[in-house]
């Protein structure tokens, strides 16, 4: 049985379709990648299966329960968690209350405040300091840290390395090895086409609302990806 | 607002009359023809209740502009509603006007007046500009309680309208009362079809949006907290000349702003028909239920968080979307003309674009 | 001497001022809720311990073990089924909503006790006084009223800055939807905070009523005194809003002593003034809103 299922979702903003009939499954222990353009409804995609967006019409299974019914909290609670686009940390938090606010369903498992210190020591040297004065990169660990603190099943990342620097994004990358190892599920939605293929077990691409492209990486060619990824 | 902006916009004209606005103009015009001359032929308690649903509606017409068109949450609308009385005061009896000139005169003053308390009140926002507005009230309601040239805490009986005679004088404030219900209904179509109501259509989607177009928010705004103080002035000296003794804390009363919220609420906000339906609810319940004392505004108190909670458009919204051909159309459409970007749009004339 | 006294007076009376102005501004900052029908609520805990004492004979000060739970419960259900219904759509409907509240909390109260001023008796305890020197001599009990002014605020404070609750309403008020990503509950944490709200507003209101009368239409004049002491104060600041709280008081007693007329009229341009000159507040934090 899949972690994660979408059967023929569709998402709205008001009139406006984001999402056409989406379908996809993700599989326990795996790291699924999401690419697409800018626009191509891949933010859209995450804040529906965590529950900030309503899917009309389909439905969506965590591990085999029918959540779409369930608010973003109680989502969280079953083990959903998304690092959203732009980090949204809370400036008014210091890095240390940004992570404990991340325990608040209260989860147990691999993840604590030391282990999430031992991923990303950076945040432990500014654990006094208010996440507002983080670097960008800083601020990215602590929304991946504040999320891990959930003790996630499934982790959704949204453009983790959207605005750094490539060796703060290697960084960033270098550390999902060892969140997959904890038995995490990895969904990540990113732009950068590399990057995705580089880490992920399988992919899909989303163009304009609809996925134009699922599968293994080595099995996608350039030409079929550009193809997806452009619409030519 | 900048011209250039004509550059960047498609050709659009601003297109307001529907049928059943022009339908509704001939109405209206022909039912103040009729009504002018009911001094003539109407009974004293009927055009004293006259006086008072049309210089009701003007504050709530004042009040829609303010909070309906640009959400500007007012309740302190009382302090002109003092002023305009105490206005009146001071021209007919200190300064011997007549009230046809008193009234012009009070409203330049307080017109002024406003300005300098906009200094303050614009500072807030939302719900703290809703109380700094209060405040501003109770001031000028402490500062007249204080005032020995006005009477004081006691008040003031109007003298100066003497010499009309009761009749005569009730005819002059039944008259001004219609011109000022009729003509706040008019002002609140016509500035909607002007470029302030433009303004002030793209500043209720979005503030920042309509700033990136190139409006000035902060101007749009005071011009209608101007035009809405000075409004409500004006009502308040009508309703003064009808009731002639003015007394500082029934003049200044937070009721009038109740009485305000509550008529275009129950009406509908944000659009012209809202106050005119309210108005007319307002004063039906008024009349039915007046004898339950407390208990009637504890009603009237549940029907405005219901109304609000589950039919924000009030009444007269409930039935245009049951009867959606009835709308008198103040608000105002940009009719996009032949060149929409990529030529793509319909042709003049053809199922014109609601861009509102 | 009077002076003195005057302003030692406003000080102890600020106290006052600033538990009603938390509330207020909790709510605000909170759920971003300026809760019109906060004076009456207030002036409605007033009489929940009329009610109370009545009944048992007890000291209005313990039935506060009564009025606070009672009107914290008033709290989390007005919010959960009346006012979240108002978020999310601009500021009118909140707006509207709370005067509604208002003119029917204030029509009840009329209904159920007349128009008729009342008042709390705290027994002798009013009476005590702790004398300074031989011109100024300070009431034991508004002193008392300022050290729980001050131990709710300090209370508060600890919630806020020290525990789960206190972090869940900060990252609430900074950004709501990142906070349902973490798990949040926003409905349900906006209940609790209205809750706290109207425990600290029932302890400003009892303490008032054994300070001053009051009637049913008395609300207003409390919802404006709590603003203005936030304003003053500076937006969002627990211990600006202290400050906030004891500059009105210290400005109406003033105003008192100039006449008793122009108490309330003091405050107010005292507020115009802030308003005017620094309209952030007196004591306003430069970063880090606090709720
Ligand atoms: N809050 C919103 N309101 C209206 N449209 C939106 C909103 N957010 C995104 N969109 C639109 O939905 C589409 C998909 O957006 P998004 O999911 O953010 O794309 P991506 O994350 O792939 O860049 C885009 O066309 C975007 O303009
Ligand atoms: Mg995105």
């Amino acid at each position: 049985m899949s972690l994660l299922e979408v059967r023929g979702a569709s998402s709205f903003y008001g009139d406006f379709q984001a999402l056409y009939d989406i379908s996809l499954a993700v599989q326990e222990g795996e790291r699924f990648a999401m690419i697409g353009s800018n626009g191509a409804g891949k933010s859209t995609l995450l804040r529906m299966i965590a529950g900030l967006l309503p899917a009309r019409g389909g439905g969506i299974r965590f591990d085999g329960q029918a959540i779409d019914a369930l608010p973003t909290h109680e989502r969280v609670k079953l083990g959903v968690s998304l690092v959203p686009e732009g980090r949204r940390v809370f400036p008014s938090l210091s890095v240390e209350e940004n992570l404990l606010i991340g325990g608040y369903r209260g989860r147990r498992g691999h993840w604590g405040l030391g282990r999430v210190y031992e991923l990303f020591p950076l945040l432990k040297e500014r654990a006094r300091r208010s996440a507002a004065v983080l670097s960008g990169g800083e601020q990215q660990a602590l929304a991946i840290g504040r999320a891990l603190m959930n003790n996630p099943r499934l982790l959704l990342l949204d453009e983790v390395s959207l605005g750094l620097a490539p060796v703060v994004i290697r960084e960033l990358y270098d550390r999902l090895p060892a969140i997959a190892a904890a038995g995490t599920t990895v969904l990540i939605v990113e732009q950068n086409i590399d990057q995705a293929l580089g880490v992920a077990d399988r992919v899909a691409c989303l163009l304009e609302g609809r996925i134009s492209l699922a599968g293994r990486p080595a099995e996608l060619t350039r030409e079929a990806i550009a193809a997806a990824y452009f619409g030519i | 607002m900048s011209t250039t902006s004509a550059t960047a916009v498609p050709p659009f004209r601003v297109e307001s009359a529907t049928p059943a606005s022009r339908a509704a103009a001939v109405v209206g015009l022909l039912l103040l023809a009729v009504l002018a001359t009911a001094p003539a032929w109407g009974g004293s308690g009927f055009m004293k209740l006259l006086i008072e649903f049309f210089t009701l509606l003007a504050l709530a017409q004042m009040w829609n502009l303010l909070a309906g068109y640009a959400g500007l949450v007012s309740i302190g609308q009382q302090a002109f509603v003092g002023l305009g009385a105490y206005g009146l005061f001071v021209g007919t009896d200190r300064l011997g006007l007549h009230p046809l000139l008193a009234i012009p005169v009070l409203a330049a003053v307080i017109a002024l007046i406003a300005l300098a308390t906009s200094l303050f009140a614009f500072r807030l926002h939302g719900g703290y500009f809703a109380i700094g507005t209060w405040v501003i009230a109770e001031v000028f309601r402490i500062l007249v309680s204080g005032a020995k040239e006005v009477g004081a805490g006691n008040g003031v009986t109007i003298q100066g309208a003497a010499f009309l005679g009761p009749q005569g004088r009730l005819a002059l404030t039944y008259w001004l009362a219609l011109g000022v219900g009729f003509g706040s209904v008019i002002l609140v179509a016509w500035i909607m079809r002007s470029r302030l109501g433009l303004a002030l259509r793209a500043l209720r989607d979005s503030e920042a949006g309509a700033e990136s177009l190139g409006i000035d928010v902060f101007r749009t705004k005071l011009a209608v907290y101007l035009i809405a103080s000075v409004g409500c002035a004006v009502a308040g000296a009508i309703i003064y000349l009808s009731l002639l003794r003015i007394q500082p804390n029934a003049a200044f009363s937070v009721d009038w702003t109740a009485r305000m919220i509550f008529i275009v609420i129950i009406g509908g906000l944000g659009r012209i028909e809202g106050p005119i339906v309210g108005a007319l609810v307002f004063i039906g319940l008024r009349e039915t239920l007046a004898d339950f004392g407390s208990l009637y505004l504890v009603i009237l108190g549940v029907v405005a968080i219901g109304l609000t909670l589950l039919a924000p458009r009030g009444l007269w919204g409930l039935f245009v979307a049951r009867f959606p051909m009835v709308s008198f159309g103040a608000q105002p459409r940009l009719v996009m003309g032949a060149q929409t970007p990529g030529g793509a749009g319909p042709p003049p004339g053809t199922t014109p674009t609601e861009v509102a | 001497m009077e002076w003195v006294n005057a302003v030692i007076q406003g000080t102890l009376l600020g106290g006052l001022y600033a538990l009603l102005a938390t509330g207020l501004s909790l709510a605000f900052g909170v759920m971003r809720l300026v809760n019109l029908a906060h004076g009456d609520l207030n002036i409605l805990a007033a009489y929940l311990a009329l009610v109370v004492v009545t009944a048992t004979g007890a000291n209005p000060l313990v039935g506060l073990v009564a009025v606070v739970p009672v009107m914290m419960v008033i709290g989390f259900l007005l919010q959960r089924v009346l006012l979240n219904f108002a978020l999310g759509g601009g500021v009118l409907p909140p707006v509207l909503v709370t005067f509604g509240i208002a003119v029917v909390v204030q029509n009840v109260l009329l209904d159920v006790f007349s128009a008729d001023s009342q008042g709390l008796d705290a027994g002798p305890l009013e009476n005590a006084s702790v004398t300074l020197t031989d011109q100024i001599s300070v009431g034991f009990f508004p002193l008392l009223t300022l050290l729980v002014a001050v131990g709710v605020l300090l209370g508060l404070q600890f919630v806020v800055s020290r525990t789960q609750l206190g972090r869940a309403l900060r990252a609430t008020s900074d950004d709501t939807e990142a906070a349902r990503i973490v798990g949040i509950d926003h409905r349900r944490l906006y209940s609790i905070a209205m809750a706290i709200s109207l425990g600290t507003v029932a302890v400003a209101g009892v303490f008032l009523g054994i300070r001053t009368t009051f009637g049913p239409s008395d609300g207003p004049q409390r919802l404006i005194f709590a603003f203005e002491s936030v304003i003053i104060g500076g937006l969002g600041s627990l211990w600006g809003t202290l400050v906030g709280g004891v500059a009105l008081g210290v400005a109406q007693a003033v105003g008192n002593q100039v006449n008793p007329a122009y108490q309330a009229l003091a405050g107010h341009l005292l507020f115009l003034a802030v308003l005017a000159f620094r309209p952030s507040g007196l004591f306003a934090r430069r970063t880090a809103r606090q709720v």
